[in-house]
């Protein structure tokens, strides 16, 4: 077996007495579509908090392309290669929209570029996000979907290879799911792995080659979307007894 | 916002203010020596509050301990003031540094407390120093130097300096790749953890060039009064002049504190000599409650909403003419 | 130097201290535990009720006590009247952080300011027939002008302890911080709990600030030293718990009165400051509880 992007062996988080995580292990290979699943509080948010890095786990360990990164705090995470999106959006809200970009640009990249250099690469990243005609807007005026499209654009900004979707899609209607499904597939196709959390479960088994399901802090499936549809235990765990 | 020609503009005003020091009498540098104080104290203080997003209630302290780093030096060895001034912004830089990392892990008005705690504390600590006089209160002699016309007018002609090299350092970090992860930490600073930005680091950079730089304000102070004592050192006077003109002036550039301070510390010059000191005092406070409230971008911010109305105005008469024509 | 005399009375006046401290925290503990307000003004606030109690105590004759607690509707409202300027200037556009706290440093400042102007920066204190009495119990000395604030103090704290337990407008404060939703299922609007709130708040100030005037003289730039101790006593007893403020205000008001008496007045203030400056490295969450 090839190495992994993501390995995320035994990790376990633990809030004062309750147990967020309790040894989950998953992994992502290169440029897989993947869904994390699970009912509210079964700890999908602490488990991507815990990859980007804005909580530190307390046993288990979290490789990156071979490399252990479990003590990095989450900007050098991001240097590496692990961006995400903001299920509420959190613009730079006194600056444009391209402006946004720049800073991932600027911030997250290997090397120094010249201003110039970002913005074109700014302008590039919200063409294919669709985002081009709100370059010079205020980002703070932006509507849902365009505040959604900016998290996506800005994570892109970071140069991920590994690209974390923290419910880009909730509240959105039908036309727009499918818009901002359209943008992933476009963002996977140039070889970003990406993790989906999502409640609209259509948009997840309809983007994911392959799904893990949490339920209350553990690991209850793993599987193609239709394995995972037809599993009994993730049916108990939506449904309840 | 670049105002066109910074440097020459810089090089012209400090010629000028040397200038005039030849023609005008005392009490004008006295006056101007204050502003200028105000001036660097409100550009430092804008570099965490208005670039960063930290408010810093302790300014009085950062100013004393630049003031009481002179009084310890001036006692033990008497050195130049080109020794003095550098050594008061490590002293305070590493002050800034000092509370930035204890505390900026906090949520922000935790670090604002704890800068008003730490003035306090520090005050204590002046009060109950011997070496630098004590609750009493410590001289300074200073001696005539050649060249200008009086020891105050020297004085004001190195503040100058100071402030103009304050204004450029301030400028610079404005328009950095420091100054571009500031504003990211100040808009949103988990956002721009996760963008890249090194948050903690470019925050700890930002209170130690403020608390540098306040020193610096401060260093001066003892030779400037002649007489050291804690209360008029740690004055809340100087904390809220520190605040009240970059919020006047407007926080988001490095122009605001300099308008700000401008404007309020000639305003609090003239009153002092022309009505009473108390009154000076309530003007800055209602000026600050109510720019506060009413004009949060300040006069910078005013400017800007009245430049876009008017080329809105000249747009739409421009629309209106053509469809006449 | 040291002896059992010294000790024992050094921790009555102390725990007397304490009980005052918590007077003067306690509606700090209410708008910035509870509400998330950061209203650095509340010890100016404290001031002012002490020179308006002063006021009528000089012109009228009023005892210091009563005269607090007639001001506390005044005050009540003056509260509800700042959270309201408040909340359409700052709460409202969410710029709370950074325009927030300075306005609130500009009441602060303005309180001083006005005060000074109107009554100069001398010391002002209240006459009332025990002040300057003692109370001896055994070796213990009991000022009646500690004891009386204490008394107060803490009739004020239990009184609004068993009013945030035990009445529906008081648990909806409570809630107002901590669960929006389930304060929109009581049918309370929140901004109408809020300026109750902060208005209950500011009432407090009145009844501190005559407790205030009691202790000792006062003088217009006062406020500003209990601005550590009440943020310490405030943030050390576990933001808003009424118990941790008190158990707080204990415990710095001891360590004050100790700091005084073995090692010297002039420390005293700094104790506060310190132990406020040790909470927020080390324990943040306090005493007892929520970050």
């Amino acid at each position: 077996m090839t190495q992994p992007l993501l390995d995320v062996q035994e990790l376990s988080k633990h809030f004062g007495g309750f147990t967020a995580l309790d040894q989950v292990s998953l992994h992502v290979g290169k440029g897989e579509r993947f869904g994390l699943i699970g009912p509210n509080g079964s700890g999908k948010t602490t488990m991507i908090n815990c990859i980007s890095g804005a909580l530190l786990n307390e046993s288990g360990r979290v490789l990156f392309q071979g490399q252990d990164v479990t003590r990095l705090k989450p900007h050098q995470r991001t240097r590496l290669g692990i961006a995400r999106s903001f299920q509420l959006p959190r613009p730079f809200s006194s600056m444009t929209v391209l402006e946004n970009l720049c800073i991932p640009l600027e911030y997250a990249a290997k090397e120094r570029s010249r201003l110039a250099r970002r913005q074109e690469e700014a302008m590039a990243i919200l063409e294919l996000i669709g985002l081009a005609d709100k370059a010079h807007d205020h980002s703070g005026g932006l509507t849902q979907i365009d505040m959604r499209k900016l998290e996506l654009a800005r994570a892109m900004a970071a140069k991920p290879d590994l690209l974390i979707s923290d419910e880009a899609m909730a509240g959105l209607s039908g036309s727009e799911v499918d818009e901002i499904l359209d943008r992933l597939f476009t963002l996977n196709e140039r070889g970003v792995g990406v993790i989906m959390i999502e409640h609209v479960m259509k948009a997840v088994m309809r983007f994911s080659q392959r799904i893990v399901v949490l339920d209350a802090g553990a690991k209850i499936a793993e599987g193609t979307p239709d394995e995972i549809v037809n599993n009994p235990l993730v049916e108990k765990a939506y449904l309840g007894e | 916002m670049r105002i066109a020609p910074f440097w020459p503009l810089a090089a012209a005003t400090f010629v000028i203010g040397v200038a005039a020091t030849f023609y005008f009498n005392e009490y004008y540098f006295v006056a101007g020596y204050l502003v200028l104080q105000g001036l660097i104290m409100a550009t430092a203080w804008n570099i965490l509050g208005g670039f960063t997003g930290y408010v810093n209630f302790g300014s009085a302290g950062f100013f004393a301990m630049g003031a009481y780093t002179s009084v310890v030096l001036y006692t033990a060895i008497n050195p130049p003031l080109f020794v003095v001034i550098p050594a008061a912004a490590v002293v305070c830089g590493l002050l800034g540094l000092g509370a930035g990392y204890l505390t900026l892990r906090l949520r922000g008005v935790y670090f604002a407390i704890a800068t008003l705690a730490m003035a306090i504390v520090l005050e204590t600590l002046m009060v109950n120093w011997e070496y630098v006089g004590g609750a009493i209160g410590a001289f300074i002699i200073t001696e005539d130097v050649p060249f200008f016309a009086s020891y105050n007018a020297y004085l004001f002609v190195l503040m100058l300096a100071l402030a103009i090299g304050s204004v450029a350092l301030a400028r610079y970090l404005n328009f950095s790749r420091i100054g571009r992860g500031l504003a990211a930490i100040r808009d949103d600073e988990v956002a721009a953890e996760c963008a890249g930005v090194p948050t903690l680091r470019l925050k700890l950079i930002s209170t130690t060039v403020m608390g540098a730089m306040m020193g610096v304000a401060g260093a001066l102070y003892p030779y400037f009064v002649t007489f050291v004592e804690p209360v008029s050192a740690f004055s809340l006077i100087v904390a809220v002049n520190a605040i009240a003109m970059p919020m006047i002036g407007g926080t988001s550039t490095w122009v605001g504190p300099v308008i700000g301070a401008l404007l309020l510390g000639s305003v609090q010059e003239w009153t002092k000599v022309n009505i009473s000191s108390e009154l000076n005092l309530l003007i800055v406070g209602v000026l600050l409650v109510g720019f506060v409230a009413l004009a949060p971008q300040g006069i910078v911010g005013l400017a800007q909403k009245f430049a876009a109305w008017t080329r809105e105005q000249r747009e739409k008469r421009r629309g209106d003419d053509s469809a006449t024509a | 130097m040291f002896s059992i005399d010294l000790l024992s009375n050094a921790l009555v006046a102390g725990l007397l201290l304490g009980g005052f401290y918590a007077a003067v925290a306690l509606g700090l503990s209410i708008v910035f535990g509870q509400l998330d307000i950061v209203n650095i003004a509340h010890p100016a606030f404290v001031i002012l009720g002490s020179y308006v109690v002063y006021m009528t105590n000089t012109a009228l004759g009023w005892d210091p006590v009563l005269a607090g607690v007639l001001f506390t509707p005044l005050f009540f409202a003056l509260g509800v009247a700042v959270y309201r300027i408040y909340y359409a200037g700052f709460e409202r556009t969410g710029r709370e952080s950074l325009a927030g706290l300075a306005f609130f440093f500009g009441i602060m400042f303005i309180l001083e300011v006005v005060i000074i102007l109107i009554y100069g920066v001398d010391y002002r204190l209240v006459e009332a027939a025990y002040i300057g009495q003692t109370l001896r119990i055994g070796i213990i000395d009991l000022p009646y002008r500690m004891l009386v604030p204490f008394i107060t103090a803490m009739a004020m704290t239990g009184g609004i302890a068993f009013y945030l337990s035990r009445t529906f407008t008081g648990r909806a404060i409570l809630a107002v911080s901590q669960d929006r939703l389930a304060l929109e299922l009581m049918g309370a609007n929140p901004i109408r709990i809020k300026s109750l709130a902060f208005g209950i708040g500011l009432a407090t100030a009145a009844v501190a600030g005559a407790l205030l005037i009691i202790i000792g003289p006062v003088e217009p730039s006062f406020g500003r030293l209990y601005i550590g101790r009440v943020f310490a006593i405030v943030i050390l007893g576990g933001m808003g718990s009424i118990k941790g403020t008190l158990l707080a205000a204990l415990l710095i008001g001891v360590s004050e009165s100790f700091v005084q008496t073995f090692v010297g007045p002039s420390w005293a203030d700094a104790v506060a400051f310190s132990v406020l400056l040790l909470t927020l490295v080390v324990r943040p969450q306090g005493l007892y509880g929520r970050l």
